[in-house]
């Protein structure tokens, strides 16, 4: 029995369409892989934008890096269940380090959805928001419906992080698909977040 | 200076100014030079993959940073320098302390250390290894600077005939 089990299931295509638009700042995003970073193309590609094609568990790490080493840009990390829980002990890192310009969002249909719907412990008894909390990131949060989701996406972009957050989402399959084509994505993340020159 | 002195003098030559690192009981002098060092940012990640990915996103976000591990942590890395570093092509700088060869003490850290160089091989990440003092400066230099200017990872190993090893006690 965790938190999770009351709490609202929401469309993860339609909270990645509220966050996107929450975000005016030329905020940094991050997307996991599959699910993660097709609904965050099927929101609209912002130059911001990076996709985490392989990787499985990475979204985070490599947000926090980004973060790391652009203080002034808040940066935010889409992340499935499936894949934080590959990768827990960055959330202990994240912490220690605590960012104030991050933010994790998780995704948790309580399944690995892409590879065939096998269950993640979070369906039955894992609570990632008790997760992250016990790893230290005080700020840590489930959503309870889209209003609220919202209110926490201002929240975390506008206050001193690192702040968690996390969804109960749908398992509806995402249709969108960034070209396979990684060279492409690194110089487009990279001149829009003005870590390189758009020519030269 | 000794190796990790040059080391770190020249990864900050480089405009290296984040170490991330788990830590190897012969990377210890250079790990605490670079947390000491007022220039440097340096913290340990949970996981070399995490440090690998903590390293791509710094360099996504045009920071200059080096993953300090054990040979054993190589272990741990291969998917992130599979699906990440090199298909995005992302100058990772791994600095790694060998342990399994040359006097080892424990078998368990003999297998890992055979794989690696053929991993890297296989991957095309370019690697050279530091055994005797007087090469360290000109050599790190060379692979430091080369994996900045042409977008690729790179590979330092450090020997035990560089470090005089890790003693069993
Ligand atoms: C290292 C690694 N292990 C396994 C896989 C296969 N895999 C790809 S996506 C995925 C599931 C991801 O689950 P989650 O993050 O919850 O996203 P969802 O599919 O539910 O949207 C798995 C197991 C992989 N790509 N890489």
């Amino acid at each position: 029995m965790s938190a999770r089990d009351d709490l609202k299931v929401m469309s993860r295509n339609d909270l990645t369409k509220r966050l996107v638009g929450k975000l005016e700042h030329d905020e940094a995003v991050v997307a996991g892989i599959g699910n993660t970073n097709f609904d965050l193309l099927d929101a609209g590609h912002r130059p911001q934008n990076f996709y985490m094609l392989g990787s499985m568990g990475l979204a985070a790490p490599i947000a926090l890096g980004v973060a790391l080493a652009q203080p002034e840009r808040n940066v935010v990390a889409l992340e499935g269940d499936g894949s934080i829980l590959m990768n827990l002990g960055t959330l202990t890192t994240i912490a220690s380090l605590a960012p104030l310009n991050l933010t994790v969002v998780i995704w948790d249909n309580g399944l690995y959805q892409i590879t065939g719907m096998q269950t993640t412990a979070t369906s039955t008894v894992t609570d990632i928001v008790a997760v992250a909390a016990g790893c230290g990131i005080a700020q840590s949060s489930w959503a309870t419906d889209e209003a609220h989701f919202e209110q926490l996406v201002n929240n975390a972009v506008s206050t001193p992080g690192p702040h968690f957050i996390a969804a109960r989402v749908d398992e509806a399959a995402a249709t969108a698909r960034p070209e396979r084509n990684p060279v492409l994505w690194k110089d487009r993340f990279m001149i829009g977040i003005d870590a390189k020159p758009a020519a030269g | 200076m000794t190796w990790a002195e040059q080391l770190l003098q020249c990864l900050k030559a480089n405009d290296v100014n984040m170490a991330i690192y788990v830590p190897d009981e012969v990377l210890t002098p250079l790990i605490n030079g670079a947390d000491s060092d007022p220039d440097m940012i340096a913290f340990a990640a949970s996981r070399e993959e995490e440090a690998i990915g903590i390293s791509a996103g710094a360099a996504l976000g045009g920071t200059r940073s080096v993953v300090l591990m054990q040979s054993s942590g190589f272990g741990n890395s291969v998917n992130a320098l599979a699906s990440l570093v090199v298909p995005y092509q992302l100058p990772v700088v791994m600095i790694i302390g060998e342990r399994g060869v040359l006097g080892e003490f424990n078998s368990v850290q003999v297998p890992i250390s055979r794989t690696i160089r053929p991993s890297l091989d296989a991957l095309g990440i370019p690697h050279r290894t530091l055994e005797r003092l007087e090469d360290v400066t000109p050599t790190a230099s060379k692979v430091v600077q080369q994996a900045f200017q042409t977008h690729s990872p790179a590979v330092l190993f450090i020997n035990p005939l560089l470090t005089g090893g890790k003693e069993d006690r």
